[in-house]
């Protein structure tokens, strides 16, 4: 496989099974995927089309049975768990649909968190932390507790999480799920910033074709396979919204 | 890193405060437990070595025996029949260091407006050599006094001051039985012996006063016990063996026939009392390890309760970039400094319990630096040992399972 310098992600025969009882399930089969530096990329699909499966194996959270994704042009199917957990940390910025903030630590210390685990020293992590508070326009809650703020304030604080460690990729896993409209308007105007800006890598899983209509590339699953990849002018809306 | 993980660990104790406490408890009150039950256990050992050294060392007493008279068995003591002579023969065995020929009485004794009933032990100077007992202050009476049977005496503590109060008794003359002694010296304490009775309640005055003078005698020159020390604790059983044929000898008991003394080995019977004491401390501090062992089972109990709660978060943490030892490390530290606070608390209770029961009982209790640092150490491994296995499987859970746990 070609590999790209500006390659953020390249995934060639990519399968998937889970093993049951009754013998082993595909879910993904013969996924392949090339995603460049600075596309904003969404990925919509009816529930069961593997498309929660694609993000775990694209977030280095779950391994693919068999095919070759390489991550930054590192080939994930060859690290340790130690070194996934490394390259998840650097080079990957999780956004949960349930935001996934540690409850009981304040705004600030949830956003330090995986600097933690870069070995930054306090003082680092806080500044950094309050940087990133200020980018997403929360600096005057930095003592507040999650669940003192309200849903989109608290998707920002992960988002935030998501940048401190100045990723090349973001993996945002249906982002706005448990946001009302205008909230996911803020939310996905801050992913487009981020996006055009900081260059930074978006890949978008949605159930909504409004908020995939922020990313320029659509990639559309069904039954484990790519059944769509190309500009999302192209793929009519109102078939979209029938997948849902 | 590690600063950084112990901030994490003392935040998620924090988070939860009560449950963290109870956690704890468990650990206080088995450090708790043990330093005090070392503590109550060493001081009966102590106690009783120190009722040991007070005794003296590697001594035998011999006891007058039974005489049968006429189909009549007397019993132990009731006949005396070992004389001073009999003392003076034994002194000359070898590896006898000394010999004391004792002759026990009780007399009223009066000194000015007070008075006082105590055992009066008549006997001579190498009593105080044989039972290790120094005087406080005067002399001790010498052979010239047996020779003559002068009216002297050393007081024990007790009776000093039962008798004298805060006045100095060497010097000044108290009554026995109405005749008047001059008191020479006065004894060191030596506290309880064995049994309980207070060693300090006698009075000394030489052995042929006694008999002579103040209780007089069945037979003169007979007496009641004689205290034999050997030189070593090696020589104890050939000085047994032959203090045994030389009284049978001077007694002129035929081949067959029994003794009409007994020798006892004191030493023996004390030996055997420490070794009680010191099996009743080790038992106290085996007790008190199983609340130890409880507690530190309580501590595996919450962790693995805490990490089944707290899987999503581990999840979380994984997701951003935590590896398994990360997540060991914050699970283990937070065990370990729930049982290393809960160590502290319990080494404070510890010990000011055992300031209490010694000042509420008056029993002997002594902490030592070793049963701290001990408990100290035991703690903490149980910690490691019981934190270990929650901060595992906490390590080892797969992200992606633990980030979708509800």
């Amino acid at each position: 496989m070609a590999q790209h310098a500006d390659a953020v992600i390249q995934i060639d025969q990519l399968y998937k099974e889970y093993l049951t009882d009754a013998g082993p399930v595909p879910v993904l089969k013969d996924v392949r995927m090339n995603v460049a530096a600075g596309e904003f990329l969404a990925i919509m699909g009816p529930s069961g089309s593997g498309k929660s499966t694609f993000m775990n194996i694209l977030g280095c959270l779950d391994v693919a049975t068999s095919g070759s994704y390489f991550l930054n042009n590192r080939d994930v199917g060859n690290l340790s768990k130690d070194e996934l957990a490394h390259l998840r940390n650097q080079v990957i910025g999780f956004v949960f649909q349930g935001f996934n903030l540690l409850p009981r630590a304040s705004i600030e210390d949830n956003i330090a968190l995986p600097l933690i685990y870069r070995g930054t020293p306090r003082s680092e992590r806080l500044k950094l932390a309050n940087q990133m508070l200020t980018k997403v326009g929360l600096a005057s809650h930095r003592s507040s507790r999650p669940n003192q703020i309200s849903g989109g304030q608290q998707q920002r604080v992960a988002i935030a999480r998501a940048l401190v460690n100045r990723p090349r990729l973001i993996l945002a896993d249906e982002p706005t799920g448990n946001l009302d409209t205008a909230t996911s308007k803020e939310i996905m105007a801050l992913f487009t910033e981020l996006n055009e800006r900081d260059g930074i890598t978006i890949v978008l899983v949605t159930h909504e074709s409004d908020i995939a209509a922020y990313a320029q590339r659509l990639v559309r699953l069904a039954d484990g396979r790519i059944v769509y990849d190309g500009p999302l002018a192209s793929a009519a809306a109102p078939h979209l919204e029938s997948t849902v | 890193m590690t600063a950084a993980m112990l901030g994490e660990a003392w935040a998620a104790m924090g988070a939860n405060r009560l449950r963290t406490f109870l956690t704890m408890l468990g650990m206080v009150i088995g450090v708790g437990a043990v330093i005090l039950m070392l503590a109550v256990g060493q001081g009966a050992q102590q106690q009783v070595q120190a009722s040991i050294a007070s005794m003296g060392s590697n001594l035998f007493i011999i006891l007058s025996g039974s005489v049968t008279s006429g189909g009549v068995r007397m019993g132990g003591g009731a006949t005396p029949t070992l004389t001073l002579l009999d003392a003076q023969a034994i002194e000359e065995l070898p590896s006898v260091a000394a010999v004391a020929p004792s002759s026990p009485g009780t007399a009223q004794m009066v000194y000015g407006p007070n008075n006082w009933s105590t055992q009066v032990i008549g006997t001579t100077p190498s009593f105080l050599t044989v039972r290790d007992w120094r005087l406080e202050e005067g002399f001790p009476f010498t052979e010239s006094d047996i020779r003559s049977a002068t009216r002297v005496a050393l007081l024990g503590k007790t009776v000093a001051q039962n008798l004298f109060g805060d006045e100095d008794p060497v010097g000044k003359t108290i009554r026995i039985k109405n005749s008047p002694y001059v008191v020479l010296g006065v004894l060191a304490g030596k506290g309880q012996s064995l049994d309980g009775r207070d060693q300090d309640d006698t009075v000394i005055v030489p052995v042929t006063t006694a008999q002579r003078k103040l209780f007089g005698s069945q037979f003169v020159g007979t007496v009641r016990f004689i205290m034999v020390q050997a030189e070593s604790a090696e020589a104890m059983p050939t000085v047994e063996k032959s203090m045994n044929e030389l009284l049978r000898q001077r007694h002129r008991i035929r081949e067959g026939a029994d003794s009409d003394f007994s020798v006892r080995n004191l030493t023996a019977v004390a030996n055997t009392a420490a070794e009680t004491a010191q099996v009743m401390s080790l038992m106290l501090g085996a007790i008190a390890s199983v609340s130890l062992l409880v507690g530190g089972i309580g501590i595996m109990n919450i962790m693995l309760v805490s990490v089944t709660e707290r899987t999503r978060e581990i999840g979380i943490r994984m997701a951003i970039g935590a590896c398994g030892r990360d997540i060991l490390l914050q699970f283990l530290l937070e065990a370990i400094i729930i049982s290393v606070i809960g160590c502290l608390i319990g080494v404070g209770l510890g010990v000011g319990g055992a300031l209490i029961v010694n000042k509420v009982s008056g029993m002997t209790v002594v902490v030592t630096i070793g049963s701290i640092v001990m408990s100290f150490v035991v703690a903490a491994t149980v910690g490691i040992f019981f934190g270990w296995y929650p901060a595992r499987k906490a390590a080892g859970m797969k992200p992606i399972d633990a980030l979708r746990y509800q």
